[in-house]
This record gives C-alpha cells, sequence and structure tokens, in this order.
C-alpha cells in the first residue's frame, strides 16, 4: 500500500537509476531534508545540538567512512579513533596556521590529508587480510595517538597539551568557539552529513563501489575479472579515510572545542564507531545513520529517563545504561545479524505487499 | 521513527524537570569508570555539606540549595552534556574535576556568564582573573604543586638540590604534562636533573616506567597521577624497594585508595595537600548528626572523614562561602551565577571563618582579587603511616615560589589571551 511502484513508470534511464526508485520513498527522503534544515534549526537550543544532533552528526559521517572500509571494501579497520584525531590535529593546525582562510575549506582539507594518511596505512591491506588487517589498524590507531601526545608541534607547544580551536566564522556567523549559536553549529554539520551521504551513496553504486563490492566478496575472483585490487584498496581506505577525518575535524572544531588526543581518539572511539557500523548494519548508509543514532541517542535517552525522569542515583542510572545498552546489542544482532538496516529492509518489503501479503 | 520517538520522550521529560526556585548547584560526578575511586569520596564530601547546609541551616541565606548530580564518568564529551543538561537551571558554579572538561568549558562557561571553580586542578594560568574572568582555581594550582614539592625536597637536603636527580611519573593527558613546565624551570633555577616518565591513561601499565626509575636511581620521584594510576605506582615503587619517603604524589596521588592496597609496602610515601586531615572537626559531628544519622548521605555514606572526602566538602564549604560573599554583595539572597562570579571573586577566607564553620585550621587562608583568582598557593607535605593507616601532616601550610610561578602564569595566560582574542580587565 504505501511501497507501492505500480504506476510509477521510469521512461528513462536516469529515472530509473535514482537512488529512491519508489515514490513514497523519495518523497519521505525529501521530507527529511525539509524538516532537517528548515524546521529543526528553528526549534533547537543549546542542549539539544551539543548533547544529540552534534555528536550525532559527527559520527554518523564516521559510520558512513567506516562503513565504506568495512562494509563496502571488506577491509576490517581498527584504526578510526587515530584517523579521527589526524582530522582534528590537521584541522587545528590549519586554523592557527591560516587564520584567514574560511573554515569549510580547513575542514576539507583535513579531510584530504586524513585522506593521504589513510592511503599510507592501508598500504598493509595489500598483503594482509581479516584480522591481520586489524591488528595493522591497531599499530595505525596507537601510532597516531603516541605521535600527537610525544611531538609539540602538532598542539603548537601549549603547556598542557590540549589543542583548543579559535572562533572561526562562515559568512560572518560564528561557527567553532564558545559564541557560535546552535542552529549554526548544527547547520553546518548537516551539510557536511549531506553532502557525506550523497557522495558516499553515489560512490558506492557506481564503478567504485563495485569494485570494492568485488574485492569485499572474493578478492581473487575479482582481480581475476579485472578488478586491481590495488587501487580499489588504497580507494577504499581514501574515501574512508577523508569521511573519518571530516568527522573528526568537526568533532573537535564544531563539536568539542578542545580535545586531548588520548582521552578522545582513543581505542575506545575506534571500538565505538565500529560497533556503530555493525549495529547499523555493514555495506548501508542508512545503517550507518542508524547505528550512530542507536549509539549515541540511546545513552542520553537512557541517562534523562532514568536520573531525570525516575529520580534514580546517578551511579545506578549510569552502571544500568552499559547493561542496557549492552543488552539491545546482542538482542538486536541476535534477532538481525545484517543490523539495525536490514530490518528496516524487511520492513519496506512487507509494506510493500501489505495488506495482501502474496 | 526511532528518532522521532527518542526525541519526543525526551522533550516530554525535559518539559517535566523542576523550575529554578532555590540556589542550584551541580555535580559534575563520577562514579563510575577507571577513576571512580577518587569520584566517589569528593562527590560524596560535595554533596554531604550541601546537605548539611539545608538540614541544619535550611539553606543558605533562607534560600534552600538544589543540587542536580550528573554522571560524567570522567569522559569529555558525557561532561559536555552534563554542562549543557545543568546549565540551564541556573547553576551557580561548576566543579568539573577533571582536567579535560574543565578545558572544554573554560570557554563555554565565560560566553554563558557562569563561573567555574577547578580547586587544585584544571588550567593553572586561570589563576591571572585578568584573562580568565570566569574561572577561579584557590586555593593552589598544579604549578604551585610543583613549587612545594620541590621547596619541601629543598628543605630535606638543607637547601641544594644541585645535582639531584628528580623523576616525574606523570599521566600521560593534559592532566600530568601541567607541571613540567614548571618543574623545569625550577630545575634550572635549583639544578637538578628532572626525567621525564610517561603513563598512559588509564595508568594500570608502569612496568617499563618502574624499571627504567630502578636502573636509574633518581633520588626522589614525584607523581602526577590520578585513579587506578596511583595504587599501581606505589605498588610498583614497593615492588623495586624505592625508598617511600623519597617519592611523592601531587594531592590527587594521595588519598587512602592509593595507599591501602600496596599495604605495609606504602609505609613512608608523601603526598601533597592543601587542606586538612581526618574528621576531628567540630563540623563533622553536624555531618554525623543532621546527614548520616538520618540516612541522608550521599552515596554509600561511608567516606566520611577521608581524604578526598574533605577536599570534596572543602570545595563545597568554598562555594557556599562565596555565596554568602554574594549575596551581601548583591543585597539579595536569591542569586545568579553572575552574582557568584562576583562573591567569588571577593571571597576571603580567614582563620575566624573557618573556625566559625567548625573547621578551625581546615585549610590556608587566602583572598581571591580580580586579578588573582587562585589565592597565594599554599600547601603542606602530609605521610603515610601503614600501621595506624593513616596521614599524617608533616609541615605546616607554606607558600609555592611566587617569583617562578608568576612569570609563567603571565606567559600562558598572555598565549591564551591572544589566541581566544581576550583584552585583559581589572584595570
Amino acid at each position: 500500500m504505501f511501497y507501492r511502484e505500480a504506476g510509477d513508470f521510469k521512461t528513462s534511464y536516469v529515472d530509473d537509476n535514482q537512488t529512491f526508485p519508489i515514490k513514497f520513498d523519495r518523497y519521505r527522503y525529501y521530507a527529511v531534508l525539509l524538516i532537517a534544515f528548515a524546521i529543526i534549526p528553528f526549534v533547537l537550543n543549546d542542549y539539544w545540538v551539543n548533547a544529540v544532533f552534534l555528536p550525532f552528526l559527527i559520527y554518523s559521517i564516521a559510520a558512513i567512512g567506516l562503513n565504506i572500509l568495512v562494509g563496502y571494501c571488506g577491509q576490517v579497520s581498527l584504526g578510526t579513533g587515530g584517523f579521527m584525531a589526524v582530522g582534528a590535529y590537521a584541522c587545528y593546525k590549519l586554523m592557527t596556521s591560516f587564520p584567514d582562510v574560511n573554515i569549510l575549506f580547513h575542514i576539507i582539507i583535513a579531510g584530504g590529508i586524513t585522506a593521504a594518511v589513510g592511503v599510507l596505512f592501508g598500504l598493509p591491506s595489500l598483503r594482509i587480510k581479516g584480522f591481520y588487517l586489524a591488528v595493522a589498524t591497531l599499530a595505525a590507531q596507537f601510532f597516531l595517538v603516541w605521535l600527537f601526545n610525544r611531538v609539540p608541534w602538532f598542539y603548537n607547544y601549549s603547556a598542557s597539551g590540549q589543542i583548543s580551536s579559535p572562533e572561526r566564522t562562515l559568512l560572518g556567523v560564528a561557527i567553532t568557539g564558545p559564541n557560535a549559536p546552535a542552529w549554526a553549529m548544527y547547520l553546518f554539520c548537516l551539510l557536511f552529513v549531506a553532502a557525506s551521504a550523497i557522495i558516499a551513496r553515489n560512490l558506492t553504486r557506481g564503478s567504485f563501489g563495485r569494485k570494492w563490492m568485488a574485492i569485499r566478496d572474493m578478492d581473487i575472483a575479482a582481480e581475476i575479472i579485472g578488478v586491481d585490487p590495488l587501487k580499489a584498496k588504497l580507494s577504499a581506505f581514501a574515501v574512508s579515510s577523508f569521511f573519518v577525518g571530516v568527522s573528526g575535524a568537526l568533532f573537535f572544531s564544531v563539536y568539542l572545542g578542545a580535545v586531548e588526543v588520548g582521552e578522545v581518539f582513543g581505542i575506545n572511539k575506534s571500538f565505538l564507531v565500529l560497533f556503530m557500523v555493525i549495529i547499523g548494519g555493514l555495506g548501508s548508509i542508512f545503517g550507518s545513520f542508524a547505528g550512530a543514532a542507536f549509539l549515541v541517542l540511546l545513552p542520553v535517552f537512557l541517562k534523562n529517563f532514568l536520573v531525570a525522569g525516575l529520580g534514580w542515583p546517578t551511579d545506578m542510572a549510569a552502571h544500568l545504561e552499559f547493561m542496557i545498552v549492552g543488552a539491545l546489542i546482542i538482542i538486536f544482532l541476535i534477532a538481525e545479524p545484517h543490523g539495525l538496516a536490514q530490518l528496516w529492509r524487511v520492513t519496506k518489503e512487507k509494506l510493500r505487499l501489505w495488506p495482501f501479503p502474496h | 521513527m526511532k528518532l522521532k520517538l527518542i526525541t519526543a520522550v525526551t522533550a516530554a521529560m525535559m518539559a517535566a524537570a523542576p523550575a529554578m526556585a532555590e540556589l542550584t548547584f551541580s555535580a559534575l560526578s563520577y562514579r563510575t569508570g577507571p577513576f571512580a575511586s577518587g569520584g566517589i569520596p569528593f562527590a560524596d564530601g560535595y554533596q554531604d555539606y550541601f546537605t548539611l547546609m539545608n538540614e541544619r541551616d535550611g539553606g543558605i541565606g533562607g534560600e534552600r540549595i538544589n543540587l542536580i548530580e550528573c554522571e560524567t564518568g570522567y569522559n569529555t564529551e558525557k561532561g559536555v552534556e552534563c554542562y549543557e543538561a545543568t546549565k540551564g537551571s541556573g547553576v551557580l558554579v561548576y566543579q568539573p574535576l577533571s582536567t579535560g572538561i574543565t578545558y572544554q568549558i573554560i570557554p563555554k562557561a565565560t560566553a554563558d556568564n557562569i563561573p567555574v571553580h577547578t580547586m587544585g586542578y584544571g588550567r593553572t594560568s586561570a589563576k591571572n582573573g585578568r584573562v580568565f574572568s570566569h574561572i577561579f582555581n584557590y586555593p593552589a594550582n598544579y604549578w604551585d604543586g610543583a613549587s612545594i614539592a620541590v621547596k619541601h625536597l629543598l628543605d630535606i637536603n638543607g637547601g641544594d638540590l644541585s645535582g639531584k636527580k628528580v623523576a616525574l611519573v606523570y599521566h600521560n593527558s593534559a592532566y600530568g604534562k601541567e607541571p613540567i613546565r614548571t618543574l623545569e624551570e625550577l630545575a634550572k633555577k635549583h639544578g637538578y636533573e628532572l626525567t621525564l616518565l610517561a603513563v598512559d591513561s588509564p595508568g594500570q601499565e608502569q612496568k617499563s616506567q618502574w624499571l627504567q626509575i630502578r636502573r636509574e636511581r633518581p633520588d626522589y620521584v614525584l607523581m602526577w597521577g590520578w585513579g587506578v594510576m596511583n595504587s599501581v605506582a606505589i605498588q610498583e615503587a614497593a615492588n623495586i624497594r624505592y625508598p617511600m619517603e623519597n617519592f611523592i604524589g601531587i594531592w590527587w596521588s594521595g588519598s587512602e585508595n592509593d595507599v591501602l592496597p600496596a599495604g605495609a609496602g606504602a609505609n613512608g610515601y608523601k603526598a601533597l595537600t592543601f587542606h586538612n586531615l581526618g574528621s576531628d572537626y567540630p563540623l563533622y559531628a553536624d555531618i554525623e548528626q543532621y546527614v548520616k544519622s538520618t540516612g541522608k548521605a550521599a552515596g554509600a555514606g561511608d567516606q566520611i572523614g577521608t581524604v578526598l572526602y574533605n577536599r570534596g566538602l572543602y570545595a563545597a564549604m568554598l562555594a557556599v562561602e562565596a555565596v554568602k560573599t554574594a549575596q551581601e554583595i548583591h543585597g539579595t539572597a536569591q542569586i545568579t551565577p553572575a552574582m557568584m562570579r562576583d562573591g567569588m571573586e571577593a571571597l576571603e577566607i580567614t582563620e575566624e571563618k573557618m573556625a566559625a564553620l567548625g573547621l578551625p585550621n581546615f585549610g590556608p587562608t587566602f583572598s581571591v582579587s580580580c586579578e588573582n583568582h587562585g589565592g597565594d598557593g599554599f600547601g603542606a607535605v602530609k605521610q603515610w603511616d601503614a600501621a595506624a593507616g593513616q596521614w599524617a601532616m608533616i609541615t605546616d601550610f607554606f607558600q609555592a615560589d611566587q617569583d617562578v610561578l608568576n612569570p609563567l602564569i603571565e606567559e600562558d595566560s598572555a598565549a591564551y589571551a591572544a589566541e581566544a582574542n581576550i583584552t585583559p580587565r581589572c584595570e
């Protein structure tokens, strides 16, 4: 009834190949964009932006990035935290070295620098696979964090080793720094999220994505049919690291404002983003959003519910939060091993036939 | 859909939160995570003092205190969430108890016109009130701590440290790196040789650092640790039979939790402090009567009189005194965060005041001014007696080397002012 294809005729290849071929789906997508860009900025406040939307949006970018590498190209990576740190520190060095350049470009260039670093650490993937590659990327994680802690040039020789983002504006509105209005930070990140999702979606269904998936499904067969593993794997590392770097740069400059590498970009961050990708659904852009939403919003929701709603002691709520989130992860993965995205896919299939199941 | 549902439910709950009516304080505490062993007693002491004020005095100046606790787990992102969640309810002062969270909220709180008190932690150069208008770190800061430790070493060496080797074992984070600049500066002045040994957070793994100490045999070891790192370090020091009386920790490395696991091996370990020890004060009788026996004690209620409990209590006491000062200045009992800031800037702690509160000689006397947000930098050294199972003060409160520290503070705060475009005030 809802997802009907009947009567929705495609008369050109462009129509036939669009991201949302079903009309209802397409309108839903436009509606989401409209709400996100035109309605939410008017209703949100500091709390909603800083506690809910910014982390959700920024983690979504990171999850999209990691999903390209793990979900589409099949290269397991535990270096996400380290690559986010590269984005953050690149952004910091650019912001302080070239204060006149627009922050928008700083973040994009920071993504580019991270892409280069990602390619460098992706080189081992040409020889090693699976768990062994995970260990190699783990080395990247520890090395990068150590580097940013050890070399004072990266944090401009500040006494504490922290980096903090100075105020930067876009079109006269502060984006970073304490005086940035909530809606501006939100829209700035949303812009990056929307762009990342569209780019990632189109990359993954184009020739690049097909090469990645061929490598993921069977690399020897892919090589035999003419996919160059060198190009495919390294391009996956580059694109993935670009998104991860952008998210790291936003995480530092817009969201936190001050960062200490060991605490913010430690191994926990790598695991968190990896869990988002796994829970959301490997090889799905929607899954990246779903996973980020699940792991960012659920703890905040539980905390508000248990502490503010039920008035429980904060420590008990914090412990319960771990247990509930952990239990839900297990339940979801047992119910649907392919993640939230698969649940959504199944729902759509059912809705397509509903109310006539045959 | 799920997102919207969560959004709607959370919004409903936020709307249902109580409206502001009284003096609101927040406790950004951490009762969970790797640093909970330090976070719990501090949070208990902090809350119990406010409970006592409510139960015994009916609040401060007739206004009851509303304390909002928010769990951060020592995690910066959760700290931001807590700050944003609570600032709307008119919190008078933030005490984040984490250097990372402090660095986050320094610019935010200044923009939001809410004062922050980082007692004995946070950004040292915030002492310069001309640059940091809303940040206070009285009565002592890390650079004071470094200087006090070195001064103590000078005392026991007859005033000469030249040729001695001093090692710093530090938490590899903004917190642990704070004293390095001061120790280097003091090394130039006093001629000792400084070795830096970083320990990665949370600090359970320190074998290689202590192997190096065993090899190089530094004359003294200083430690900037927190949480599990402290007890591991003290255990390792005991294992390599390092002479404990030559091992000095900062005030965050000197609680009962840190020394007890090493048993008799920890005997003689020294630590700094900027407040007094034990529960032998008239105020503790009131806490027993109004808070503990009525079952209103925070947490499990078993921390009363421990080092970190006392510190939390001391922090709350200073906050309450600042409220009283603010109420006097502005002539109203219902103060705002901006008024609280004025109160903190005019705060004066005298011996009479502390005695009147039932805490005679509990901490150093100091006064805050527009230029000086950090007090006078007094601290003392205490030593662990493993047989008795308690700390004992071995010196009086004495002052850090302000001649060395003030230029450093001036330099660091000037750098921050340039970075953040701040014009110094107090002209």
